[in-house]
């Protein structure tokens, strides 16, 4: 690869956002840094509450960052004007876990997929009717529905076919950059194969690149080629999905996977229990954020706070033990 | 286990609603099924596939307008099915227990958790406020709940998710139920809290002999935690048997396909994963013959006649599947763990 290649199509500095609850400041996504290159999936994982959805929408400034900066294709998308950033939106598109609420349920699926055609003209001016309509047609062949889907509305849909649809939409403007949210947390197992099978497919057609936000780590395991694990709205872990999820060096990494409830009789025996819940994200510990709960701690992690570094294999773990 | 009776004993379970213009939606169709004193089962199933309306059925909480159940569900020899209000309410609470994927449908927002398991307990007991208080924050403390006197004075809404599911648990466990039925309880929770609440279940069973009746959706929970396993695919029986016999000989091929269908943590990753295509069919468009054959890659004519539910498997160990692929002498291949 040459060096143009390898510079990331989106990158976080010390990204932030922080949110007012009464008069405490809630510390949503704090301080994160990570790159995404072209063609690659980012997963990001992590317990509920951690940050993920927050820092999908910060990547795509669909929220205001309180704090850090978005490169997307080597352009600073944090300090932008509205209107520049309109210009870039086809570029960036977002898909979320709740299939439904992201329809408007008195709209024809063809209207609903046709609407970002409609406000972003296309790179040669506006599409014409049959313009819009050809890659309508297209869109819904791409996602794998029949035709006639265009003709109906929200609800005749399952869960899955709904994701189908939502998919389509987000690709209509050609976008280099998927965030999805939980894409698949809400579908039933052999749905969700079809939905994960799908977009391998759509990247490996369209050289799609995607930030893919989910709590399942086999799911993630599947589709991602590095991983994020983020823990009180901070990235702790990061590298390759393989290496992350076999070796993992954070401790917190070692205790999400060993949860996972295998589908392997017998698998259960090799946990180690992670005790209690997450603390507020209001008054996080001090020091490590992980300490409370962290089945190796020591002395110094409760007043130093470690910072994202590597150690080896490409990893970077945020830990001052990290395992071996 | 062997020769004792069922501590609950299942026949022929059918649920049906109103359809309109005096016909009728099969939701739930002739399941059977049975479970021992404290045996840990599991009902499987995607969505749809009837788990919550059988578990509800089993409690007597079907509350849709018209819905005709019938068949037969014995508990310690007594019919479930049918039993007026005032005995399923005595029987519920002391007896058999219910627990939920969201807590709040168990707990009411106004008052502290300790004082509605307090009077839970008193329900069932004679027990002086500070006696059931007592014993609410025993519970509360087996439960793995932190400083269990201060938890009691909370109200749900101040606890975590993890919290609340514990709570009710506990409130559940309040007069040590023979039998506990819990409908997706930690659906919603995280692995790592998900990982503590499977873990009390069964403790539960280790320490009080309870049976449960677990519902998930989920293959990973039901290998972990259940001794025997029942799936569920479009409001019929499609498999059952010894949780392990089911996960590496799978005889049905949904239950075949659910296993594929799961992205596997460890090991070769696949190219593709295997799915099944297309969705289950609407209660009221169930095809007359095997429901799955829609969907099924071994369909063929035989399928047409809705299959009946034969032993398969090794002898005796109780597999049963309602496909006609074993007696046709051609039985699915076992996995390959
Ligand atoms: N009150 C009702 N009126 C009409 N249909 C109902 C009613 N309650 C449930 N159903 C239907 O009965 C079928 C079985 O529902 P049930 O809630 O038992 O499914 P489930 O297996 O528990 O699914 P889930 O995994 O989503 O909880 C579904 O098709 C559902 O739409
Ligand atoms: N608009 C908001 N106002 C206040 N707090 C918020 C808001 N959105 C999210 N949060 C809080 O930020 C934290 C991270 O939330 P989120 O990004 O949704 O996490 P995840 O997607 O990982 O579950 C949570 O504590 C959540 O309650
Ligand atoms: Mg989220
Ligand atoms: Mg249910």
């Amino acid at each position: 690869m040459t060096g143009a290649a390898e510079a990331p199509l989106l990158e976080a500095r010390d990204l932030s956002k922080h949110y007012r609850v009464g008069r405490q400041v809630l510390r949503a996504v704090d301080g994160v840094s990570l790159a995404v290159r072209a063609g690659e999936t980012l997963g990001l994982v992590g317990e509920s509450g951690c940050g993920k959805s927050t820092l999908g929408r910060c990547l795509l400034r669909l929220a205001e960052p309180s704090g850090g900066t978005v490169a997307f294709e080597g352009t600073d998308i944090t300090r932008m004007s509205e209107r520049a950033l309109r210009r870039m939106r086809p570029r960036m598109q977002m898909v979320f876990q709740d299939s439904y609420a992201a329809l408007n349920p008195r709209r024809r699926i063809g209207d609903l997929v046709a609407e970002p055609l409609r406000v972003h003209p296309g790179p040669d001016g506006r599409r014409g009717r049959d313009g819009i309509a050809a890659r309508l047609a297209e869109l819904v062949r791409l996602v794998g529905l029949p035709e006639t889907a265009l003709q109906r509305y929200p609800h005749e849909f399952s869960g899955g076919q709904r994701q189908r649809i939502n998919i389509a939409r987000a690709l209509a403007l050609s976008p280099a950059l998927v965030v999805a949210d939980e894409p698949v947390s809400a579908l039933d197992v052999s749905i969700q194969a079809q939905i994960v099978n799908l977009f391998m497919d759509l990247q490996a057609r369209l050289g799609l690149t995607y930030v893919f936000i989910a709590h399942d780590l086999s799911v993630v395991r599947q589709i991602a080629t590095r991983v994020a694990v983020m823990y009180l709205g901070a990235v702790v872990e990061l590298g390759g999905a393989d290496a992350v999820l076999h070796a993992p060096a954070h401790p917190y990494t070692a205790a999400l996977i060993s949860a996972v409830p295998e589908p392997v009789v017998g698998a259960a025996s090799r946990r180690t229990l992670l005790t209690g819940d997450v603390p507020s994200p209001i008054a996080p510990p001090p020091g490590c954020r992980f300490h409370t709960r962290c089945p190796v701690v020591q002395a110094r992690c409760r007043t130093e706070p470690p910072v994202l570094r590597d150690v080896g294999g490409g990893q970077q773990a945020a830990c001052h033990f990290p395992l071996g | 286990m062997g020769s004792e009776a069922p501590l609950l004993e299942v026949r022929d379970l059918t649920i049906a609603l109103p359809a309109g213009r005096g016909g009728w939606t099969r939701i739930v169709e002739g399941v059977s099924f049975s479970i021992g004193a404290g045996e840990i089962l599991g009902l499987v199933g995607e969505s749809g596939s009837g788990k919550s309306m059988t578990a509800l059925a089993l409690m007597g909480l079907i509350d849709a307008p018209g819905a005709r159940i019938t068949g037969s569900a014995r508990y310690r020899g007594q019919e479930l099915i049918g039993l007026d209000r005032r005995r399923m309410r005595a029987l519920r609470g002391a007896e058999i227990a219910m627990i939920f994927q969201d807590p709040m449908t168990a707990m009411t927002p106004v008052h502290t958790i300790g004082w509605q398991i307090d009077e839970q307990i008193r329900a069932h007991r004679r027990l002086s406020r500070a006696g059931a208080r007592a014993r609410t924050v025993q519970l509360l403390s087996e439960m793995g709940v932190p400083d269990p006197e201060r938890a009691a004075g909370r109200y749900p809404h101040q606890l975590s998710g993890g919290l609340r599911q514990r709570a009710m648990i506990a409130m559940a466990l309040s007069c040590d139920p023979s039998l506990l039925i819990a409908d997706e309880p930690t659906t919603a929770l995280d692995v790592t809290v998900q990982a503590q609440i499977l873990d009390l279940l069964r403790r539960l069973r280790r320490d009080h002999g309870s049976a449960v009746l677990l519902i998930t959706h989920d293959m990973g929970v039901v290998a972990e935690t259940c001794d025997r396993t029942m799936v569920l695919y479009a409001g019929t029986v499609a498999e059952r048997g010894p949780t392990a016999a089911l996960f590496a000989r799978p005889a049905h091929p949904y239950t075949a396909g659910l296993l594929d269908s799961i992205p596997p943590l460890r090991g070769a990753r696949p190219a593709r994963l295997p799915q099944i295509a297309g969705a289950p069919p609407n209660p009221a468009e169930r095809p007359d013959g095997c429901p799955f054959q829609p969907r099924c890659a071994f369909g063929h004519d035989a399928c047409g006649v809705r299959p009946a539910l034969v032993a398969c498997g090794a002898p005796g160990d109780g597999q049963a599947v309602a496909c006609v692929l074993p007696s046709e002498g051609r039985p699915l291949p076992a996995r390959l763990a």
